[in-house]
């Protein structure tokens, strides 16, 4: 069993999470990849308490999973708010404070 | 490098890869349900199962569902535009991740990761009695704090999503008040639309009514179906079947299937 390849599968997951947040322009995509990156560091936490020997990275996964899950709710609730009021779920035309 | 890893972990990239690169919205969402699931079976491999279960029940479950719903709520054929609003931005952030996933690799690659610790030693209690006395022994704040944290977003989305009515809703007898008052300035009849053609052949809602002239109906078939143009067409020799048939002047041929 070895850990590295799944430290580095993880690793190949959040930079693929972190192009999709700089490159999509959809909100809900760029949540989307926000969740891929959360997950590609939970899986490094369970692979590193595999490591150890201890569960303490499985239950600070578990803490993420709670916290994403909370922000998943927040966020697609202000798109939802914000689609209402511009009908686009684009974050290119939510530029209201643009000087 | 178990055969397993190897199935779940291309399987998880191109989940990933597939998520990034597809245009619409819907598709990224299934790809990426695709990189949870494999996820999940990543979990279990590392001796987490009660994780995996998480996983895909809280994740491909119930987050991959909202965004779902949320996607059908937006529109789904909501595709991205893909017009850059800062020049050069696609290329040099895919600069950067692909140096930030360099980095990270090269980098971990060559650490040293001490495997001799066995997690199943640790194992003899089962994994969720293991994590039930971490969580509410050493980590039972961050447990209390996580409780707050999850009554809080659920009061905040109820807040960001409620809508406040800004005109009363209309009563049955001021819609009637209102179609006669349009009735009698514009003439727009107060009544239902016409029903679609109910023939021998279809009565699907793509198929017009016919006056009694034999012209079409107006508005006999949906203003969706109208826009997009897909009216099935009502031809003369349509007509006259239809006027044979129920006149009983042909016999229905049938074929050797036993359709006619």
């Amino acid at each position: 069993m070895d850990v590295t390849n799944y430290v580095i599968l993880s690793s190949i997951l959040f930079s693929i999470g972190a192009v999709g947040v700089l490159v999509r322009r959809n909100a809900i995509v760029m949540f989307m990849s926000i969740e891929l990156m959360l997950n590609a560091a939970n899986l490094a936490f369970v692979a590193f308490a595999r490591a150890n020997g201890n569960f303490d990275g499985q239950v600070v996964a578990f803490f993420v999973m709670v916290v994403a899950a909370a922000e998943v709710v927040i966020g697609l609730a202000i798109i939802m708010a914000i689609f209402r009021t511009r009908k686009t779920a684009s974050i290119d035309e939510a530029s209201l404070l643009r000087a | 490098m178990s055969f397993a890893f190897a199935v779940c972990a291309t399987l998880s990239v191109a989940g990933a890869l597939g998520m990034l690169l597809s245009k619409r919205a819907v598709h990224s969402a299934l790809f990426i349900a695709l990189t949870m699931i494999n996820l999940a079976v990543l979990y279990l491999q590392l001796s987490a199962p009660f994780l995996g279960m998480v996983q895909i029940i809280v994740y491909t479950g119930a987050v991959m569902m909202l965004f779902l719903f949320v996607l059908m709520i937006v529109g789904v054929d909501s595709s991205d535009s893909l017009t850059e609003t800062l020049k050069g931005q696609r290329i040099a952030s895919i600069v950067v991740a692909v140096g930030l996933g360099f980095l990270l690799t090269s980098s971990i690659g060559s650490a040293v990761i001490s495997t001799e610790n066995s997690l199943d030693a640790t194992f003899a209690g089962g994994n969720v009695q293991a994590i039930a006395n971490l969580m509410f022994g050493k980590y039972v704040l961050a447990l209390e704090v996580t409780a707050a944290l999850l009554v809080t977003a659920a009061v905040g989305a109820m807040v960001l999503a409620h809508r406040e009515r800004i005109n009363p809703k209309l009563s049955q007898r001021e819609q009637q008040q209102a179609r006669f008052v349009d009735y009698a300035l514009t003439g727009k009849h107060p009544g239902p639309l016409p029903p679609s053609g109910v023939y021998a052949r279809h009565n699907a809602v793509d198929t017009p009514a016919l006056l009694p002239d034999g012209s079409i109906a107006a508005n006999s078939v949906p203003a969706p179906l109208q826009a997009r143009g897909s009216i099935r067409d009502i031809t003369e020799s349509d007509n006259q079947r239809v006027i044979d048939l129920s006149e009983g002047n042909v016999v229905i041929e049938r074929g050797e299937d036993g359709r006619n």
